[in-house]
């Protein structure tokens, strides 16, 4: 059969329009807290725990019930309400305590009233006694407590590491810390559960995850996992934080609509989400270096201690991919990296575009800095001379492959001059006593494939009707990232319908089952392979009716937008169908996909957990006010590899969309947490994601052309939603960059992200200090 | 009294009677009205995805400003248009020329944020026929938090909006400017008005001055409200259900802003907005005070005398007001007195105010020639951010000597308040580094900072002294401002 010549409206790799682009404009796009209302609707709202660690001794809720509208008030004493949710089956998240609390925030019952604000304001007329235990809040204090993991840490180890140390001609230590990072998704946690006809439970939810959820409601409903529904039509940002974040709101949703057989609403303020859900670990990292005056690495050690909270969630994968990542795109010729997921009386620290990735990002970008500083080399430099070749071993012993660094960064380097600018900024600087530039270009290599080997596969389900109108279901999650437009376009190819005939369906666990939570980047790689499984099945069937039918032979039908050639005759899309239908062919079709070739021993430390790696580089310049600490972002040059792309408009908005996330979390979001462990970072006022005035005054963003991806990927485009992310590390050593000037670029700022105005005032006095005290050339070694 | 409110949404007019006057615009927007295009995204005035237009009345003529609906009391729409995102497409569908340009520059990604962007053009769009620079684009932007695009496509459709039809001279709603002056003026009444909530609460928003000093007078305990951006917030976080809330904003001589040769007098209705022009008038130093109060949303409601009379530590206005030797017209019942700000801020949180009393106006000086001001604020943010130190300053220096010297600061104590050992040791000095030490020395003695989420007390210690290094460094013509800079080299 011939590929269509003439093009449908909507085909591959076109810069197509979300599909949801005129509905976002218009209102017309709804989210859960949009759907009209079923009948007696409830509404619920949470008690949270005052307290980081304590024993509940007494909780006084009469006053809770008798408030005005209240219908039910839930404590974990209640059936079901303790239920283990954690999507890791670790038995240490009870969807409600019992006797302790183990985080400040930490939801202790739940009102169900008859409008939200009444909800509310019950939830507020409880009194809980508390009898304080220890709590232990960060990182240094869990250790020096003994407090314990929430998993087995991981040990990557390639290579003689102590005694290459031990003989490298150079050698440094340092300590490194990384801020942690709200989510920020627009909209808010919410679910919406929905009593329905023999037992069955509906579950509306924001969630990356419709299956987990399903299985989650249903053991704490205890219904088989057939009797629970979960949709979800659109997510207003999800970024991993309803990964599994949104199971504890669906849960209780379900538990209260099961109890009072009414539909149950519960959308907690946004001060609640952020102090009750988890967000981006922050990281102690501590690491040692070993390398040539050349700038050569020779061996690098490093610990990387997570604050995962109080429990496991997906603390394990997370810090897992921290150290996958704490290579970044550089070879060390004898490495061991160790994990440390500590348990902590916090929030539970969870998925976040990037998933502990851009941590380990980090980390080795740190270590390339301070090899730079100490010996002179421009920071580039050092990363050209350790940057990965094809067949070079990673950490974990996967071989690299496809990893097309030196191209981009040559490509990059080229666009963005960056060396004319470095001359340009040292001149700058010479003449600024008080606003210096800084610049820094930054590769990024990431891993794509779920570490948890079996969560890469997926499910799609795609209907024709009679009427030629085609219905398109698949697993994955459309939460912005252009997830539905990308499949539907590849459906459309392999109909050869124009785009906007193919319907995209809600995301319902009752038409696909078993789906993986749309995350790790890998959503148009999965459920587009599994959507062209099932268009393709679809395809044949109706070719080989329409062979018999019109007694032609198969080759000599060819697919045209809308119709079928079949012999001389040309047969209409809905006619194919009317007739197909009469013919009795079945037409709707299912597909399946699973990622070839991966595997990963955990223990062992070995095996291939990447299918293949996404590269993108980034070259950005900033100023610095060295009186205040504060900065603006000049320019940024990105060059990012996304393979053959599908739809090169979602693509380069993932990139400038990461870019600009990644900046964020490095440079303006912190969260701050007292000492009795409250977050006093709970809202927009006190926790600052960029706004329009922060992104880079200039910004070139392209895409890498020509690098199909070696894989057979859909179409040979590569996965985009994570890896742009970190290609803000730029930004981050710009301004470590700027703030070097200041002692001719020997003295390592050592600045820890988030680099606050406070953070980067507090570098400047310190390198500063140095200089004053330490000629310069000597203060790094 | 008039016991219902009255305003348009839409085409429509509306009449609503019986909501509690704590209701807020947005909750009766998604939950009454089922307009669920204007989301909910944090409930504090602080993401813009509530993002409403009104349309109003102002010195007889008809203005449009985007506002949040999330913080806004439905009783204060009183009189308004509300047009929210459904409003925007014309009535047979087509898209209006901002929208189009979102879908054409692929502006929304997640969409949550997006029907309050959407409206937040369109107010620029009104405001401006010909397309406005990059930087006036991103300050009608500052108070809309998109977490997905990054914003680049979001000031490109801000951009291209401005080459599709109809040219934005035409606006529809531009076009209609006549016939919403006739339907706004036949909406207002001179009558007070009256609410009773359900909930026991009480609303009440008289019309003359009198009335309303009367009303202050006689119930001390009431709870004044002006722009609502605080008071919204004890609504919508702490549940406050106040027994009586007295809403100043129908009061006509309050609206009014006074310039003349002695200076700037800011009735207590009036809002950032309203006032910037005049602000930058009496002092160009004073652009940056309005450049960096919040965004544009909270511009438009919140008022100037509303920024000093709740008497934050963090306030932006407080120190450059200050510095300016503003003073503040206070007014219980028929009694008026004057009082210079520097002695209105007592402690954390507290006024000089006495029971009944309020602020009918401030008034700030017109600098004398020779004295410049500055406003300095450092965040974590630079947009819509609250200050961990801001500064006025104003500085005259004649032939090398200081002449007249104010530092005022805010985040460095439990209320603004002026350096006076630094001012001392600058006072009549030469104007020079050894002078600056001294004032910097001396501003150790003026302030015992504390540590919070926004900064620690160290920080803010070092902050404030090169605040005053930087006067000093820029008065030799050093460049010390990073928004001033030549943005990239290459």
């Amino acid at each position: 059969m011939a590929e269509p010549i003439e093009r449908i409206r909507g085909d591959l790799h076109a810069a197509i329009a979300h599909d949801s682009a005129e509905a976002h404009v218009t209102g017309r796009a709804l989210y859960v807290d949009d759907l009209v209302e079923p009948k007696g609707c409830l509404h619920l709202a949470l008690g949270l725990s005052e307290r980081a660690r304590a024993r509940i001794v007494a909780l006084e809720l009469d006053t809770v019930r008798a408030a005005p509208g209240v219908v039910l008030v839930l404590t974990g004493r209640d059936p079901g309400a303790s239920a283990d949710i954690s999507p890791v089956h670790a038995g240490d998240e009870p969807v409600l305590p019992t006797d302790e609390v183990v985080y400040c925030g930490q939801p202790i019952f739940v009102v169900a009233a008859e409008t939200r604000e009444q909800a509310r304001r019950a939830a507020r007329l409880a009194r809980v006694v508390y009898e304080d235990l220890p709590a232990v809040l960060g990182i240094e204090e869990a250790r020096t407590a003994g407090r314990g993991f929430v998993c087995e840490p991981l040990r990557l180890e390639r290579g003689a590491v102590d005694p290459a140390l031990a003989t490298a001609p150079r050698r440094l230590a340092g300590r490194m810390r990384i801020g942690g990072q709200e989510h920020f998704y627009l909209e808010g946690q919410v679910a919406l559960a929905v009593p329905g006809v023999e037992g069955e439970m509906l579950v509306w939810s924001s969630t990356q995850h419709p299956t987990e959820t399903q299985l989650l409601v249903a053991r704490a409903l205890d219904l088989p996992m057939a009797a629970v529904t979960v949709r979800c039509r659109r997510l207003g940002g999800g970024f991993g934080g309803k990964e599994t974040q949104a199971n504890l709101f669906a849960v209780l949703a379900a538990l209260v609509a099961r109890r009072t057989g009414r539909p149950a609403k519960l959308r907690p303020d946004r001060d609640e989400d952020m102090i009750v859900t988890g967000k981006r670990h922050d990281f102690l990292v501590d690491y040692e270096v070993g390398f040539g005056p050349d700038g050569r690495i020779h061996a690098v050690r490093a610990t990387l201690a997570a604050r995962c909270g109080f429990s496991a969630d997906l603390s394990g994968p997370v810090t897992d991919r921290a150290l996958f990542h704490a290579d970044n795109a550089y070879h060390y010729p004898a490495v061991r990296l160790v994990s440390e997921p500590w348990r902590t009386n916090t929030c539970s620290n969870t998925a976040f575009r990037g998933f502990g990735g851009p941590q380990g990002v980090l980390v080795a970008e740190r270590i390339v800095e301070e090899v730079a500083f100490a010996t002179g080399l421009d920071p580039l430099e050092v990363r050209r001379r350790n940057l990965y070749r094809e067949g070079d071993l990673t950490p974990y012993h996967q071989p690299i492959e496809d990893v097309p660094l030196e191209a981009i960064l040559d490509e990059l380097e080229r666009r963005a001059a960056y060396r004319e600018r470095r001359r340009a900024i040292a001149a700058f600087n010479a003449e600024s006593p008080v606003l210096k530039k800084g610049i820094a270009l930054t590769p990024v290599k990431f891993g794509i494939s779920f570490t948890a080997t079996w969560y890469n596969q997926a499910g799609a389900l795609l209907h024709v009707y009679r009427d030629g109108s085609v219905l398109l279901a698949h697993g994955g999650v459309e939460m912005g990232q252009g997830l539905f437009v990308k499949v539907a376009q590849v459906v459309a190819h392999e109909l050869a319908l124009d785009l906007e005939r193919i319907r995209l369906g809600t995301t319902d666990t009752g038409k696909v089952p078993n789906t993986s939570a749309t995350a790790a980047s890998s959503g148009s790689d999965l459920n587009g392979m599994a959507a062209q499984a099932a268009a393709r099945t679809l395809k044949e069937r109706l070719a080989a009716f329409a062979a018999e039918r019109w007694s032609v032979p198969a080759e000599q039908l060819a697919w045209l937008p809308g119709r079928l050639r079949v012999g001389n005759q040309e047969i209409a899309w809905e006619e194919l169908v009317a007739e197909a239908y009469r013919a009795r062919v079945q037409l709707w079709a299912s597909g399946f996909y699973r990622t070839p070739e991966i595997h990963w021993d955990r223990k062992a430390g070995r095996g291939r957990p990447f299918y293949y790696f996404a590269c993108g580089a980034a070259c950005a310049e900033v100023t610095v006010d060295t009186l205040t600490g504060a900065h603006r972002i000049d320019r940024v040059d990105v060059l990012h590899d996304c393979g053959r792309s599908l739809n090169p408009a979602v693509d380069l908005g993932q990139i400038e969309g990461g870019l600009v996330q990644g900046i964020g979390w490095l440079t303006s979001e912190e969260l701050v947490w007292d000492e009795e462990g409250r977050l006093r970072t709970h809202g927009p006022s006190t926790y600052k994601i960029p706004t329009a005035g922060d992104r880079p005054r200039v910004a070139n963003i392209a895409l890498f052309e020509g690098a199909p991806n070696r894989k057979p990927t859909i179409h040979r485009s590569r996965a985009v939603g994570e890896p742009p992310l970190m290609l803000a590390t730029a930004v981050l050593h710009a301004i470590s960059d700027a703030v070097a000037s200041l002692a001719g670029h020997r003295i390592c700022p050592k600045l820890d992200p988030p680099a606050t105005p406070e953070a980067v005032l507090a570098a400047v006095e310190r390198v500063r200090a140095r200089a004053a005290g330490d000629p310069p050339g000597t203060g790094a070694a | 009294m008039r016991r219902v409110v009255r305003f348009w949404l839409g085409d429509e007019p509306r009449d609503v009677a019986g909501a509690a006057p704590t209701t807020t615009l947005l909750d009766w927007l998604r939950g009454v009205e089922g307009r669920t295009g204007t989301k909910e995204g944090c409930n504090e005035g602080d993401c813009g995805a509530c993002t409403v237009l009104l349309t109003r009345l102002r010195d007889g003529r008809v203005v449009h400003e985007p506002v949040c609906a999330c913080i806004r009391l439905l009783a204060t729409v009183d009189g308004c248009r509300v047009a929210t995102v459904e409003d925007l497409a014309a009535a047979d569908g087509t898209l209006h020329p901002v929208q189009r340009a979102m879908v054409e520059q692929h502006a929304s990604q997640c969409g949550f944020c997006t029907p309050g962007i959407v409206t937040s053009l369109w107010a620029l769009r009104l405001d401006h026929p010909e397309p406005p620079d990059e930087a006036e684009i991103e300050a009608r932007l500052a108070g809309n938090l998109c977490r997905c695009t990054g914003y680049g496509p979001i000031v490109r459709a801000a951009r291209a909006m401005y080459a599709l039809e109809p040219a934005p001279a035409v606006d529809p709603l531009l076009a209609a400017a006549e016939l919403w002056h006739t339907r706004l003026a036949e909406r207002d009444t001179a009558e007070p008005l009256l609410l009773d909530g359900p909930d026991g609460t009480r609303l009440v928003a008289p019309v003359r001055l009198e009335e309303l000093s009367d009303l202050l007078a006689a119930r001390p305990d009431a709870l004044l409200l002006a722009g609502g951006t605080d008071v919204g917030l004890r609504i919508t976080k702490d549940l406050d259900r106040p027994p009586l809330i007295v809403w100043l904003g129908r009061v006509a001589e309050l609206h009014r802003l006074e310039e003349t040769a002695e200076g700037l007098r800011i009735g207590a209705a009036v809002t950032w907005r309203e006032a910037a022009s005049a602000l930058r008038r009496l002092a160009p130093g004073l652009g940056e005070l309005v450049d960096r109060f919040a965004g544009e949303q909270i511009r438009a409601t919140a008022t100037v005398v509303g920024n000093l009379a709740n008497a934050s530590p963090v306030g932006d206005g407080a120190p450059a007001f200050l510095a300016l030797d503003a003073r503040l017209e206070l007014r219980r019942g028929d009694r008026r007195r004057e009082l210079p700000l520097a002695e209105f801020f007592r402690a954390y949180r507290r006024t000089a105010l006495e029971p009944g009393e309020f602020v009918e106006a401030v008034f700030l000086p017109r600098p004398s020639a020779g004295t410049r001001l500055l406003f300095e604020k450092v965040s974590k943010r630079r947009e819509q951010d609250i200050a961990t130190v801001s500064a006025g300053i104003a500085l005259a220096i004649e032939d090398g000597r200081v002449r007249h010297v104010r530092l005022a600061f805010g985040g460095m104590a439990a209320i603004p308040a002026r350096a006076r050992a630094a001012e001392a040791a600058l006072e009549g000095a030469a104007w020079d580094e050894a002078a600056l030490e001294r004032a910097v020395a001396a501003l150790d003695r003026d302030f015992e900072p504390i540590s919070d989420h926004r900064g620690s007390a160290a920080y803010r210690r070092t902050v404030a002294a090169n605040l005053l290094w930087r006067a000093w460094l820029e008065s030799r013509g050093v460049p010390v401002r990073l928004h001033a800079a030549e943005p990239a080299l290459g």
